[in-house]
Formats: structure tokens, C-alpha cells, sequence
């Protein structure tokens, strides 16, 4: 590992050429989707690729406004990914702090238990869900979505907000506890400021998680409650018509999210991996 | 605890111990009951589907089914194709993730011009929805005519090779592994980062050489970091659904239907209860299968953690 200080050698300056090729390949097809994003449908579809051409704003027009277009998807992404995430904290900073600081013998168990209900897969337990749904008129319903993305992304995040919550010295809480703070007090006015950036980052995870989802929105919507995720595989069937348009669509679909991503990338890995990285 | 008995009394600090823990217990209650509801009453319901007789397309046979829907599905050849094509997906992208994962923080980790950008471009895959990954994967680059592999085959002279048609698994894998390799790489790249340099400098100094130092410390402290890829990793390499959704459709034939994709098809296009729910409770199984050795490790770093 000492040899990260030798920066000058050949043999440095070879790996360092190494990385450079790995992130460029890495990031090829992205690159080329977003080229492809500003050609015209004739040009997106040639034998022989074009890399230089005049760029055209005109991809993007088609997909922002035909048929309902690009809004209506992406504002039902928007909705179901922020509300629940927003839902997903409201259950979580009350149970992760239960565990972190009042553990009692069940913690254990009840921590390792909401991991394991992750490994229920969605099939799972899609059928009876589809069946209530549509009983209860919840199919293709905005709210319908926001507690499966919910009870999806609780487990990850009771665990993250715990983990964060375990960094935080217990004698803090047991002083203002001695102080006569109620629970309540010690929770918004001690605890949360210093779990801040914790719980911001494990809300940002929680954001791409649901936004990214496509299992639930493409079994569960049709069109009124169908998030990016349904518009973008509505694509998967125009096979070789409408590159560009599919290529400018999937551009704005993915765009707020990857930004996002790179912000928040080192803080979040931090929270996912339990602990084991501190 | 032992620190606010000298300020109070014992007797007292133990009351206020109590009374704290009860109101707990109700902060705790709602995202138990929220998971209680949504994962665990389905499922029971699933088992419960799963030894009737129900059929969506046949609403006048009902009533108890005994084992046939698991005897229908046992004597089904894509459900047992299924089951080995969600193990291929999950073995083989666990393998390429971690290996290339881990030689591309290798690599990462040591200083270079630009390193913060290569390396933010690099992660980039991962926050791509994907949806969107099937899509750009099957058109632009797989594409037997107009995709880029394809022109770069003509370029060297080679015949372009149909890959959905033709290794339609494997172009699956490399679609996952290419989303999920910049995840593995981020996580481990983070451990190396967080070694412990005490214990690093110590082992320098008893006059251990670059293996040592790589066994005795290195190793077991990315072991826990490695620990945790393979566990997130199997829970959506299990479930993976979306990169075949959009490019091949489970096929051709059967080629790419895991168990996911089948207990959609049957769910949605066979519209059979009664057999979909008891496929779907082999995916259970299977994940738990996962999840006993992923979650004891889970329960271990939690031990650990009582020792702060």
C-alpha cells in the first residue's frame, strides 16, 4: 500500500494510465448514450457510428412532449421516491434510536430480523400484494407504490440510521437524561443534529433506490401512478425506431440521479456496509 | 450505565432506566408493525396460495390443493431452469464484481493525475436506473447490426456476433456486473481507505515484509467489507428482474428466465395462483438459503459492536 507515495516511477505512471482506461471504459456506455441523445434518429442509427455531428436539441423535444411524455413519469418518480423516503424516515429515527440507546435483550434479535425481511424477495410476496391492490383499488395508485418503495427501503435504512446512531457516545443521552430532558427533547435536540449527515446520506440511498426501482412500478402501474421506470421499458418494444428519442428520455431519466450519486457516493458506502467501515 | 450512577442515587437512576424503556418499546412498534404488514402477511398469504387451487383465468376451481402446485412445479423443466439460471446470474456476477471490484480499488487507491474524476466516472454505472442499463446495453452496444460491438467485430475483420440471440445469459451477467462492479469497487476502496494505519505502522516496525502485512492486516479487515458486498449484492442479484424485463424477455426459450422473471410470467401471463405462489416460495427459500450465512455475519459485527 506505501507504494501510492511513489508517484513518479514508470511503474505509477502506467497504473495511474490503468485507471484512467478503467473509468473511461466504465463510463463508455453512459458517454455514448448521452451522444446519442443529441443526434437525429438518422443518425443515431447508422452501420458505422457517427462521433461527429451536429448536435440537435430535437431528441429531447420529442421525449419531454409526445404522448403525456417525460413529466407525468417523471413527477409520479419524484412523488413515489420522496414521499417515501420521507415515510421511511418517520418509521426509522424513532426505531433505530429505540435500539441504539435503550437496547434491551429483543435488540438484537430485532435488528437481525429486519435485515432478514430484505431476503424475502419481492416475488415473494407480489401475488397477495397484487391481489389486495386490486381489491382495494390500489393498482396503478401513486400511495400503492409509496409503501412498497417504503417497506422496501425500511430495513436498509433502520440499519443504516442505527449504525450512525452507534457512533454517537450513550453518555450524551444519559446527561440529558439526568438534565430532565424528555425523551423526546434529547431525540430532536441532541441526537438528530449530530446524526445529520447520516441520516441525510441514508435518505439520498434511499432516494436512488426508489427511483431507480422498476419490479413494483411495471407490475403495479399502467400509466396514472407509472413512474420513469415504466416509461423507459415502454421503449424495449420500438427496438431499432426511435434511438435517439429512447437515448434522451433515458438521459433525463437517469441525469438527477447519477448527479446525485456522485455527491453523495463515499458517505453512503460508509452507512451500507454496517458498520464495518468506519 | 456505570457513569450516571455517580451522580445519583442507584435506586433512582435504575426508575428512570425503566421509565425511558418503556416508551421505547413504542418507538420501535411502528416499523415492526409497517414490515409486519407488508412482508410478512404476504408472505404467509403466498404460502397459503401456494396449496390451493386458484387460477385467475378458472374462477369456478377453488378449494385445497394439497402439494400439486409444488408437484406441478417440481415436474416443470423451466422451473428448474429457472432455479439454475438465477444461480449462474448470482455466482457468476458475484465472482466478476468482487474480482474486478477489488482490482479497481486496487487501483484507486493509489495516488494518480485526476484520480477524484477517474474515479467518479468509474462509479457512475451504479446510479444508472436499470431499466435504462437493459436498454442502452441491447440497442447501442449489443445491437447485431447497429451496435457498436458489432462495428468494432467488422473493424478487425470478425463476423458480429448476435450476443442476446446467441449468449443471451452471459450478456445478461455483463450487464449486472457492469452496474454492480463500480458498487463492490466503492465499498472496498472505502476499506482500504479506513485501514488501520496503528496497527499498519506497528507491523512496519516489527520488520514484517508486503505479504505480511497484507495477510495479517489487509485481509482480515476487508474480509468484514467483503462480507457486506456479498451480502447486498446477493439480495438484488437474487431479485434481478429489470435488465432481462427490457432485453430479452427471459428468452430465447428459456435461456434467461430466473426465478423472478418466471413467477412474473406466471402470475401475469398464465395468471396461475396457485403454482406462482409456490415457485415463489422456492425464491424464498433459495434467499434464505443466502441469507443464513450472510445474516450470521450481520449478527457478529453487531456483538462487536457492544464493545464501544
Amino acid at each position: 500500500m506505501s507504494t501510492a507515495t511513489r508517484k513518479t516511477s514508470f511503474g505509477g505512471i502506467a497504473l495511474g494510465i490503468l485507471g484512467w482506461i478503467v473509468a473511461l471504459l466504465m463510463f463508455f456506455p453512459i458517454a455514448w448514450l448521452l451522444l446519442t441523445s443529441f443526434k437525429t434518429e438518422a443518425e443515431a442509427f447508422t452501420i458505422t457510428p457517427h462521433l461527429f455531428f451536429t448536435p440537435t436539441l430535437q431528441s429531447f423535444e420529442t421525449a419531454l412532449s409526445q404522448g403525456g411524455g417525460y413529466w407525468h413519469y417523471a413527477w409520479n418518480s419524484a412523488v413515489t421516491s420522496v414521499v417515501s423516503t420521507l415515510f421511511g424516515l418517520v418509521l426509522t429515527v424513532p426505531a433505530a434510536y429505540a435500539m441504539a440507546f435503550y437496547p434491551s435483550k429483543r435488540t438484537d434479535f430485532t435488528l437481525v430480523w429486519m435485515v432478514s425481511t430484505k431476503f424475502i424477495p419481492a416475488v415473494g410476496v407480489l401475488i397477495p400484494i397484487f391481489l389486495v391492490y386490486k381489491n382495494l383499488d390500489l393498482l396503478d395508485n401513486v400511495w400503492g407504490l409509496i409503501a412498497l418503495y417504503t417497506a422496501m427501503n425500511l430495513p436498509i435504512m433502520v440499519w443504516m440510521v442505527y449504525s450512525y446512531f452507534r457512533d454517537i457516545p450513550k453518555d450524551l443521552v444519559e446527561a440529558a437524561d439526568i438534565d430532565g430532558a424528555s425523551m423526546m427533547q434529547t431525540m430532536t435536540r441532541v441526537i438528530l443534529p449530530l446524526a445529520m449527515p447520516g441520516l441525510a446520506s441514508t435518505c439520498l440511498l434511499a432516494l436512488i433506490l426508489a427511483w431507480n426501482e422498476s419490479f413494483w412500478s411495471i407490475t403495479m402501474t399502467n400509466h396514472s401512478a407509472a413512474t420513469l421506470a415504466v416509461f423507459i421499458a415502454s421503449f424495449k418494444s420500438a427496438e431499432g425506431l426511435f434511438w435517439a428519442k429512447m437515448s434522451a428520455a433515458s438521459v433525463l431519466s437517469i441525469a438527477p440521479i447519477v448527479v446525485l450519486g456522485w455527491f453523495a457516493q463515499r458517505q453512503m458506502v460508509r452507512g451500507l456496509t454496517f458498520g464495518a467501515v468506519k | 450505565m456505570a457513569s450516571m450512577t455517580t451522580r445519583s442515587p442507584a435506586a433512582d437512576a435504575a426508575k428512570r432506566e425503566k421509565a425511558k424503556r418503556a416508551p421505547a418499546k413504542w418507538l420501535l412498534a411502528p416499523a415492526v408493525i409497517f414490515l409486519l404488514v407488508w412482508m410478512i402477511v404476504p408472505l404467509g398469504m403466498t404460502l397459503y396460495y401456494s396449496f390451493r387451487n386458484y387460477n385467475l383465468m378458472m374462477p369456478t376451481m377453488t378449494g385445497w390443493a394439497g402439494i400439486t402446485n409444488y408437484s406441478i412445479l417440481f415436474t416443470d423443466p423451466t422451473f428448474w431452469s429457472a432455479l439454475k439460471v438465477t444461480l449462474l446470474i448470482v455466482l457468476c456476477s458475484l465472482i466478476i464484481t468482487v474480482g474486478f471490484g477489488l482490482a479497481f480499488a486496487l487501483l484507486f487507491h493509489r495516488n494518480f493525475f485526476g484520480r477524484g474524476v477517474a474515479r467518479t466516472l468509474a462509479v457512475a454505472p451504479f446510479f444508472v436506473m436499470p431499466v435504462v442499463t437493459g436498454l442502452i446495453w441491447k440497442n447501442m452496444l449489443f445491437h447485431p447490426a447497429f451496435g457498436l460491438l458489432a462495428w468494432l467485430f467488422r473493424l478487425f475483420g470478425a463476423t458480429p456476433i448476435d450476443w442476446l440471440a446467441h449468449f443471451p445469459l452471459t450478456s445478461i451477467i455483463i450487464m449486472i456486473s457492469w452496474e454492480w462492479t463500480p458498487f463492490a469497487m466503492l465499498v472496498l476502496l472505502t476499506g482500504l481507505q479506513s485501514l488501520p494505519e496503528d496497527q499498519l505502522e506497528a507491523v512496519r516496525l516489527d520488520g514484517a515484509n508486503k505479504w505480511h502485512e497484507f495477510r495479517h492486516i489487509v485481509v482480515p479487515h476487508l474480509g468484514q467489507v467483503l462480507y457486506v458486498v456479498v451480502m447486498l449484492e446477493s439480495i438484488f442479484f437474487l431479485t434481478s428482474f429489470a435488465e432481462i424485463y427490457t432485453t430479452t424477455s427471459g428468452g430465447p426459450g428459456t435461456a434467461t428466465t430466473n426465478l423472478p422473471y418466471y413467477i412474473f410470467q406466471g402470475t401475469f401471463a398464465q395468471y396461475d395462483i396457485g403454482t406462482s405462489s409456490a415457485a415463489a416460495i422456492g425464491a424464498v427459500i433459495l434467499a434464505n438459503i443466502f441469507a443464513i450465512f450472510l445474516i450470521r455475519f450481520v449478527a457478529g459485527n453487531l456483538n462487536a459492536g457492544e464493545n464501544r
